[in-house]
């Protein structure tokens, strides 16, 4: 980390490219010059970074939240019936292997440049794979437990809601971290490309005024967030639910 | 009858146009508070037996009753034991044994008072917070039976429920479950590979044979309880099974292995364990 650090630094003191293409990472290469370390705290105190990073959250959260919902949907309505398993799930398996981004210029077709646009392609860059990681969590779901619950008097919603659904969980949960990452992925694009505030936009400002320190700073943002809600977040319940099982010590 | 079942067929369908004929023309019944066990080696049907008076599966034909009326679904009143793997990995013990009871729609206290009362029946009283995976073999086993026992079920199905078990720990739940079964006096079918487990245990011993699965014959175990497994009249009987079983033995060896295979008549004779093959 440290090695890159320093390699960074030297290219950008050498002055082989000018300074707004290799902006200097923590040391000015002229007094009171630009450095990304400069550029992110100032932008983290007047709040442009924090305001990007809560709007991009704020549609992340809701495309998520989607995403799930569809997912989990689609999921158990393949695990439960074989036609829907011969008609939408091999379907799926191939919407899966198509780039979120790839719906964009549809989605600016049908809802205009805008939030509902980036939502959408959020939603659908992560409900694909949702949908194939909870069907496989619901058709595994060991037949012993159905059976030990319905001879205990379960079925219908009930056997669903205590066994089903608890059995899913392992696959739920790598479900909802592959889900994340795609939708991470898809609203970086998504901003990219057309929408008004969120971290994406400032990318797309720092290149159009040619703010390298801009762009190099917001990168620094996403990989933090990215890392630390798989970490905290999704790792983090990987983890309990694996103790609770006993899978993995 | 407790337990009533009348020239029961079961097919299984594999592909378009064949079937699997399991079992045929099964036809035995159990007696209230009685003791009773299904021997045989795996893949005889065993399992298959026990899910369809279950009501987990259903027959192709034939007639199965319990206390009189036909079976059609899963009910309260016949519950089961599985080999291992049956507990919620999900719930604590006790979540686990009181499952049943809060489908009963039971209030909560007194179900985790049934519970306590059935985790202390099987000496696990002070587990109750623990999830399944801390546990040892012979302790799920334990308290799968406990789950089973606060249902208070007419009829206790266990299939192979020791079978995953080291030697020591299965002696000792034999012992459990024959003062279990003294004590709340339930009709019980035990199924099991094991000749010696299933002589020890049972009234009545069903000796079952293979493809399709029949029940070739009766055994009526008289020794006194509480049994002891070096009694007489167990190790006379076990010769007598095992005499039986060879010539199952041969027709199931010449089917996978070719018709110039002879097993060796005595080498069954001399494993000190009864065991009639693969633990599955
Ligand atoms: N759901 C099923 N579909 C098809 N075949 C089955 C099914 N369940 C069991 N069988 C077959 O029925 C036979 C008897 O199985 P089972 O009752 O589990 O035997 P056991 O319990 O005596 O070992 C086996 O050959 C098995 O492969
Ligand atoms: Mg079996």
């Amino acid at each position: 980390m440290t090695v890159i650090i320093a390699i960074w630094e030297v290219i950008s003191k050498l002055q082989l490219f000018p300074t707004f293409m290799f902006p200097p990472l923590i040391i000015p290469n002229d007094p009171g010059g630009v450095t990304v370390m400069k550029t992110l705290v100032d932008g983290i105190i007047s709040g442009q970074i924090l305001e990007a990073t809560g709007i991009t959250l704020g549609r992340l959260l809701i495309g998520f939240f989607i995403a799930v919902v569809l997912g989990l949907t689609f999921g158990f309505l393949i695990a439960r019936y074989k036609w829907v398993d011969d008609t939408l799930g091999f379907f799926v398996t191939a919407l899966q292997s198509i780039p979120s981004i790839v719906w964009f210029p549809l989605a600016i077709v049908w809802f205009g440049l805008g939030n509902v646009a980036i939502l959408f392609i959020v939603a659908i860059g992560a409900t694909w794979t949702m949908t194939v990681n909870s069907s496989a969590g619901f058709k595994n779901v060991p037949s012993i437990y159905i059976d030990a619950a319905r001879t205990l008097g379960a079925s219908g919603p009930h056997l669903l809601r205590t066994v089903i659904i608890p059995a899913s969980v392992p696959h739920i949960i790598s479900g909802l971290r592959v889900a994340w990452a795609f939708a991470w992925r898809a609203i970086m694009a998504g901003e990219l490309l057309g929408a008004s505030g969120g971290l994406g936009y400032l990318l797309d400002l720092g290149r159009s005024i040619q703010a390298m320190d801009l762009v190099l700073s917001i990168m620094i943002v996403i990989g933090i967030i990215g890392t630390i809600i798989d970490s905290q977040v999704f790792l983090r319940m990987e983890r309990s639910v694996a103790r609770r099982w006993g899978l993995r010590t | 009858m407790k337990v009533d079942l009348n020239k029961v067929n079961k097919s299984y369908t594999k592909g378009k146009n064949d079937s699997l004929h399991v079992l045929e023309d099964i036809d035995f019944s159990i007696k209230e508070g009685e003791f009773v066990s299904l021997l045989g080696p795996s893949g005889c049907g065993k399992s298959t037996i026990l899910k369809l008076i279950a009501g987990l599966s259903h027959p192709t034909s034939g007639d199965l009753k319990v206390n009189g009326t036909p079976v059609e679904g899963p009910g309260t009143d016949r519950v089961v034991v599985f080999q291992e793997g049956g507990l919620f990995p999900w719930m604590t013990v006790l979540e686990n044994v009181t499952y049943g009871l809060k489908i009963k729609k039971m209030k909560r206290v007194e179900a985790e008072e049934k519970a306590m009362e059935g985790l202390r029946m099987v000496h696990l009283a002070n587990f109750t917070n623990a999830y399944p995976h801390e546990l040892s073999g012979g302790m799920k086993q334990r308290v799968a039976i406990a789950r089973a026992l606060v249902m208070d079920p007419d009829v206790l199905l266990m299939d192979e429920p020791f079978a995953a078990l080291d030697e020591q720990t299965r002696l000792i739940l034999h012992q459990e479950l024959q003062d279990i079964w003294q004590k709340t006096g339930k009709t019980i079918l035990f199924i099991t590979h094991n000749i010696r487990e299933a002589l020890t245990l049972s009234d009545r011993v069903l000796l079952m044979s293979t493809r399709p699965g029949t029940i070739k014959q009766t055994f009526n175990v008289q020794a006194s309880r509480p049994r002891n497994p070096s009694d007489s009249i167990i190790v006379d009987l076990e010769k007598r099974v095992m005499a039986e079983l060879e010539e199952e033995m041969n027709k199931v060896l010449k089917e996978e292995f070719g018709d110039d295979y002879r097993y060796k008549t005595d080498s069954v004779r001399d494993r000190d364990n009864s065991d009639m093959g693969s633990h599955i």
